[in-house]
């Protein structure tokens, strides 16, 4: 037996480790601000690039793809080396993954807060941004399989399966969910409009936990746990099942966040059958990963890094067994645009993807710095003020998502709602509110407990840079079949044959195929509903610009309790033909503010000035924060920038929206003669004055324009 | 909704490489040993020694 020396690099780990570290710090101080204005608005200081809506993305982006992306390549190159006893592939592909995925997170920081933003939630970036992170991702993805190419160790361990499904799926989703058409550098708009948009975007969305924050965790569990109680996982068959099984459910699953929506009912339907299928495997790797401490439970009681997987494990049940009863329609009649989907999302997060990257940077630390770790009693401080946090995170959140639930579709004795008046439901549960920010802040402080000991640590001891290994070249188990070599050789051809071959199927062959197929389709099925004037597509750019999607739904789902609320005249709730021209479609997944789809005609231009300049002049205690950079005021100039208009309206053409060659021609003098006529209008008020060119007239435009052609086609027009 | 056949397809061709790997991990023999697997990641590494001559088998 021949042994070959080699070394694994440590320094790759490190580096995503201390930027996962950093990021992760961001993101939780970002969404502890978040948190605090939706009880005090104020504090964005009437700045734009401080306002729930635009720091709403940033949030999720740096805790998702910048935390949780960080750690988890992190941990994929300590492992991946390990398991297959080769150094990864290539030292320069290593780099060009770390530093590229830095310069996403930075790229991301600047234009999110700028508003630049393709609203589709998770998928915020823009198209720059979007093709250099499937480049980067691409590069991951070939020094992971570049590296299990030249393995040593025939056996492929399941934790690779996790990555390499991890890689596959994610490269596939990003691609099909960023499917957009340029406009300019920084804005696009999505080929899909409407419902199909929000199809995609949800069959990205859903998966993008599913790939993004399960897989590569398991992954990661599936490593870390029994290295860490140095006994083999409880069942290693049970685990290839859970791998299997999970993967081919969990992409069919994305239709349950559209449940009661416009979306076609048997895609609904299918979407709730796999989701419900899933808590099988899910539960299947609960279960074997907390049996794996099966009779070893005393160590759990001594070690600081087996607390936190046991603790994030469990979290995954939780969130598992949550998520397919969240996907039956009864009781996503109930939680949907609530806060019991965040408490949800982030029992996930913070519980199980967040406790399993804190026990692996404990355990990973001092191993590559060759000490131990400075201070089991500080980790385990971190450890009880985390799980202190997720409770107060996650439970006032649950009591505050059914509070509001009921109250929403509580009806008096004569028919009428009894709290018609939304703002009545959040100033009902702005004390949970608080109990969560006091939730994040705990959970925060362990973070700050997690620096300085890995701090302390690292100062203790010094980096393993270049760690040196042997072991067999993996050809000597083939010595026999010497003679037969050739065919070795044609077997795993095909393999890899067919893997790029499906990349460049689908990269190439769809992206051609799905503009020409969804353009088509296009063709409205409510007459009445026409494409937005020039004015309110600007006005929705500057919806889309400053998030409002974020708080605001544009769905009116076919309850009583809703179509009362929304739609006191007409009684209509929100059909898909509506959204025929709507790129991309602005659902919205939560409601801190009403539903907006039936917002048009049902107050006078005068009431949304005065509510976005101050929202608490219309409505005394609420927690929308003011808009004043949309009125030019005090010295501002908030002119309506127009100088892609006509760009944007040919983008439109493009992507099948009617707009005739006339209307084009004549954009600029349309677009004027509404905004004088809006402007009119409000400088009747004796306490307006508003030049028409003025962002706010335009956002009025649009506010005033939502859900009204319905109205028109079926003989009820009102007012 | 013609999306939806453009998703359909694309999570089947996913779903269909996915397969195809699941019938290689077989055939090849990754799923023959379901135990030492589990237990042969625990094994930490040694420290090298002295490079082994080839073994004459």
């Amino acid at each position: 037996m021949h042994m070959e020396r080699f070394r694994y690099d440590n320094v790759i780990v490190r580096n995503f480790i201390v930027a996962a570290i950093l990021w992760g710090t961001v993101g939780f101080l970002v969404g502890l601000w978040i948190a605090l204005e939706l009880i005090f608005p104020q504090l964005n200081f009437e700045l734009p690039f401080l306002t729930y809506g635009r720091l709403r993305a940033l949030h999720t982006n740096s805790v998702i793809f910048a935390f949780v992306g960080n750690a988890m390549f992190g941990g994929i190159y300590y492992s991946l080396q390990r398991l297959l006893k080769a150094r990864m592939a290539s030292d320069l592909l290593s780099a060009i993954h770390f530093w590229g995925w830095q310069l996403i997170i930075v790229a991301a920081a600047i234009t999110l807060p700028m508003g630049l933003t393709s609203s589709k939630e998770y998928a915020e970036l823009e198209w720059p941004i979007d093709i250099a992170i499937a480049l980067v991702w691409v590069v991951f993805g070939v020094n992971m399989i570049w590296t299990i190419i030249k393995r040593r160790e025939r056996h492929l361990y399941v934790a690779i399966w996790f990555y390499i499904a991890t890689f596959v799926t994610v490269a596939v989703l990003h691609i099909f969910n960023s499917l957009e058409l340029p406009v300019s550098a920084f804005k696009s708009y999505s080929v899909y409009a409407g419902v199909q948009d929000a199809l995609v975007q949800w069959w990205y969305g859903h998966n993008a936990v599913a790939f993004f924050l399960t897989t590569p965790i398991l992954g990661l569990m599936y490593y870390f746990l029994p290295k860490a109680a140095n006994r083999p996982v409880y069942s290693y068959r049970l685990s290839i099942i859970h791998f299997w099984a999970l993967i081919f459910l969990y992409i069919w699953a994305g239709p349950h966040h559209l449940l009661y929506s416009a979306l076609p009912d048997w895609a609904q339907s299918l979407g709730t059958v796999f989701s419900i299928m899933l808590i099988a495997p899910s539960w299947g790797g609960m279960i074997n990963g907390l049996l794996t401490l099966r009779g070893a439970w005393d160590k759990v009681r001594e070690s600081v890094v087996l607390k936190f997987f046991v603790v994030s494990i469990t979290a995954y049940g939780m969130s598992t067994f949550e998520g397919p009863m969240l996907s039956l329609k009864n009781v996503n009649a109930i939680a949907h645009f609530t806060d019991w989907i965040p408490a949800h999302v982030h029992i996930g997060t913070l519980g199980w993807n967040g406790f399993l990257i804190f026990g692996m940077i404990y355990w990973l630390m001092p191993r590559l710095y060759r000490t131990s770790l400075f201070s089991e009693k500080m980790a385990n401080s971190h450890f009880w003020i985390g799980t202190l946090g997720i409770l107060f995170w996650a439970l006032p959140m649950y009591v505050a998502g059914f509070t509001q639930s009921l109250m929403w579709k509580d009806f008096n004795p004569d028919g009428t709602l009894a709290y018609g008046n939304f703002l009545e439901t959040v100033t009902q549960i702005v004390p949970m509110y608080a109990l969560r920010a006091l939730g994040g802040t705990l959970y925060l402080t362990g973070m700050v407990l997690l620096i300085v000991n890995v701090i302390r640590t690292v100062r203790s001891g010094s980096l393993l840079r270049e760690e040196e290994a042997e072991a067999p070249a993996l050809e000597a188990a083939f010595v026999k079949h010497k003679g037969e070599h050739w065919h070795r050789l044609l077997e795993r051809k095909p393999l890899q044959l067919t893997f790029w071959s499906l990349v460049v199927i689908l990269i190439g062959g769809i992206i051609e195929i799905v503009p020409t197929i969804l353009i088509k389709e296009n063709i409205p099925t409510i007459a009445s509903v026409k494409p937005y004037t020039a004015l309110e597509l600007e006005g929705r750019d500057i919806y889309i610009r400053e998030g409002c999607n974020a708080c605001h739904s544009q769905m009116v789902r076919p309850f009583r309790s809703e179509v009362i609320r929304y739609d006191p005249v007409h009684q209509q709730y929100s059909m898909a033909g509506e959204y025929v021209y709507d790129h991309p479609h602005l659902w919205g997944s939560k409601r801190t503010g009403p539903d907006l789809h039936r917002q048009g005609g049902k107050y006078p231009h005068s009431w949304h000035y005065n509510h976005m300049w101050d929202p608490t002049s219309m409505s005394p205690g609420s927690l929308m924060p003011r808009y004043t950079w949309l009125y030019s005021a005090d010295g501002r100039d908030a002119s309506l920038n127009t100088s892609l208009t006509e760009k944007k309206l040919k983008a439109m053409v493009k992507l099948g929206v009617p707009y005739t060659e006339e209307y084009i021609a004549n954009w600029e003098k349309e677009l004027m003669d509404q905004s004088r006529q809006i402007a009119d209008e409000l400088n009747k008020d004796p306490n307006i004055k508003v030049q028409p060119e003025e962002e706010i007239v335009a956002l009025i435009a649009y506010l005033q324009r939502l859900g009204t052609d319905i109205k028109k086609a079926d003989g009820l027009a009102g007012n | 909704m013609s999306v939806l056949y453009v998703l359909v397809i694309v999570s089947l061709c996913v779903a269909l490489g996915f397969l195809a790997a699941f019938v290689w991990s077989v055939r090849s023999g990754q799923l023959d040993d379901d135990r030492s697997p589990s237990v042969r990641m625990l094994i930490e590494e040694r420290e090298p020694t002295a490079p082994v001559e080839a073994d004459k088998s």
